[in-house]
């Protein structure tokens, strides 16, 4: 016999179900008098620094049918590569900018848009710098656990090829499907593109962090 | 002569069993089959991009914000068994969490959720709503006010139905632990039919999830209890770990 670690267990996971929005956006979908507004589904405040951009996509199952009820978190730096909030301890963060964002998809169309400033480049746990970045975590129906994945950008090619977690793949070939295409902009704000593949040809890489 | 510093706990988080949580891809529940990926997740150790995560102040509450019977009320209370569900939010250390914010969402006591997309015919109360929030305190402690939720059918078999549930989202000090679940009710016995809660392969691991009648946290003559603990991933110490300042 031997000593007990006496370590808890993580509670597990459940999905979120067709009804996540009665609890994270209630008003998204009606539920107006109890919250003043949705957490997380403001733009980005203007006094916030950084170059404004957007970032729009839809999420796919693997028969390629959108996704009408997947809920999207976001999470990133500010401009100059520091966290808002907890665990960030080089510097502070600019005041006017959150990092975390959520943003429903349509009902009907299944897109999601997020409206934010690119995130300066953070150091990977080495100390090399990692390429811009922001997280992303996706919830539905159907899917038991929130997927953790991450949105690279194609303006970026030189610090992509240079980001530590680029070098170590094996898996070359689906890289790309961690990097966003750049499709126009609106009223000069650059948009990007970035479609989640929860299965089949173009399953978009999802990371156990 | 001194001992290297006592460990600060600022390292990355325990590795996820995902042996205790539900697979991707549980062919009993229908939708995760084409939800489900299919390639094997990337192993990333922890960096700052998931080692940090929102704050979420108390000042953003509102006071019916964890009252479930009166924050969509209107003409009189929401119907149903009143009951509190109350916990602390823990690490895997046993360590409480405070500051973590909880959201909480439930159908009402007929099992019928205030969803454009929900039709089953159990009648909706007026005066029910079906959300909630909290922040837990010094503590990890966390606590609300609802009605009990009801069973309702589900369309995944002809005639599956989900035990009364209550959905919880769980912010903790970092994105790496991001969770959502759900809480079940001690002593009903669709939890071991339910083709979700069954995804989840070990019975204790389940176990975990239903919350467990409290006598001792009622208030008599007036409303039941249950107790419902979160436990959200450990963080490794740095210890006698070289790590980049800052990382």
């Amino acid at each position: 016999m031997v000593q007990s670690l006496s370590r808890l267990k993580e509670s597990p996971s459940q999905t979120a179900g067709p009804y996540v929005h009665i609890g994270t956006t209630p008003n998204f979908i009606g539920i107006n008098h109890v919250y003043a507004q949705d957490l997380g589904l403001a733009p980005c405040p203007a006094a916030a620094k950084g170059q404004r951009i957007i970032i729009t996509g839809q999420v796919f199952d693997g028969s390629g049918a959108v996704l009408r009820d997947a809920l999207l978190e976001l999470w990133q730096a500010d401009a100059d590569g520091l966290y808002p909030g907890r665990g960030e301890h080089r510097g502070a963060a600019d005041p006017n900018f959150p990092g975390w964002f959520r943003q429903p998809v349509d009902g009907v169309s299944g897109i999601y848009r997020f409206e934010t400033i690119k995130p300066g480049a953070v150091p990977f746990i080495d100390g090399r710098k990692m390429a811009p970045h922001v997280t992303l975590w996706i919830v539905a129906r159907g899917i038991n656990i929130g997927l953790h994945t991450r949105m690279y950008f194609p303006d970026e090619a030189a610090a992509n090829e240079a980001d530590p977690i680029f070098t170590r793949f094996e898996l070359r070939a689906r890289l790309a499907t961690l990097v966003a295409a750049r499709d126009g902009e609106e009223d000069g704000v650059p948009v990007y593109r970035f479609d989640i593949h929860l299965q089949g040809d173009k399953e978009t890489i999802f990371f156990d962090i | 002569m001194r001992n290297a510093p006592a460990p600060n706990h600022n390292g990355g988080f325990y590795q996820r069993d995902r042996a205790w949580h539900p697979p991707a891809f549980t062919p009993n529940y229908k939708t995760s089959v084409l939800r489900s990926p299919k390639h094997a997740l990337l192993s990333l150790n922890n960096t700052l991009s998931e080692m940090t995560g929102p704050v979420f102040g108390h000042a953003m509450l509102g006071e019916l914000d964890n009252d479930l019977i009166r924050n969509y009320a209107t003409t009189g209370d929401a119907i149903g068994p009143r009951i509190i569900v109350h916990g602390r939010v823990l690490d895997e250390d046993g360590r409480p969490v405070p500051g973590a914010l909880l959201e909480y969402w439930q159908a009402n006591a007929g099992g019928r959720y205030r969803h454009k997309k929900e039709s089953y015919l159990a009648a909706i109360d007026p005066n029910f709503g079906g959300c909630g929030r909290s922040i837990t305190d010094e503590e990890g402690r966390y606590w609300f006010r609802t009605i009990k939720p009801g069973a309702y059918p589900w369309p995944n078999g002809v005639n599956d139905w989900r035990p009364a549930h209550i959905h919880f989202s769980i912010f903790g000090h970092a994105f790496a632990q991001r969770l959502i679940t759900q809480m079940y009710f001690e002593g009903d016995p669709m939890i071991w039919q339910c083709p979700i809660v069954m995804g989840i392969p070990d019975k204790a691991a389940v176990a975990q999830l239903v919350a467990a009648l409290d006598r001792e946290a009622t208030i008599p003559m007036d409303t039941l209890a249950y107790k419902f603990d979160i436990v959200l991933r450990g963080r490794r110490s740095t210890m006698f770990e070289n790590r980049m300042e800052g990382n």
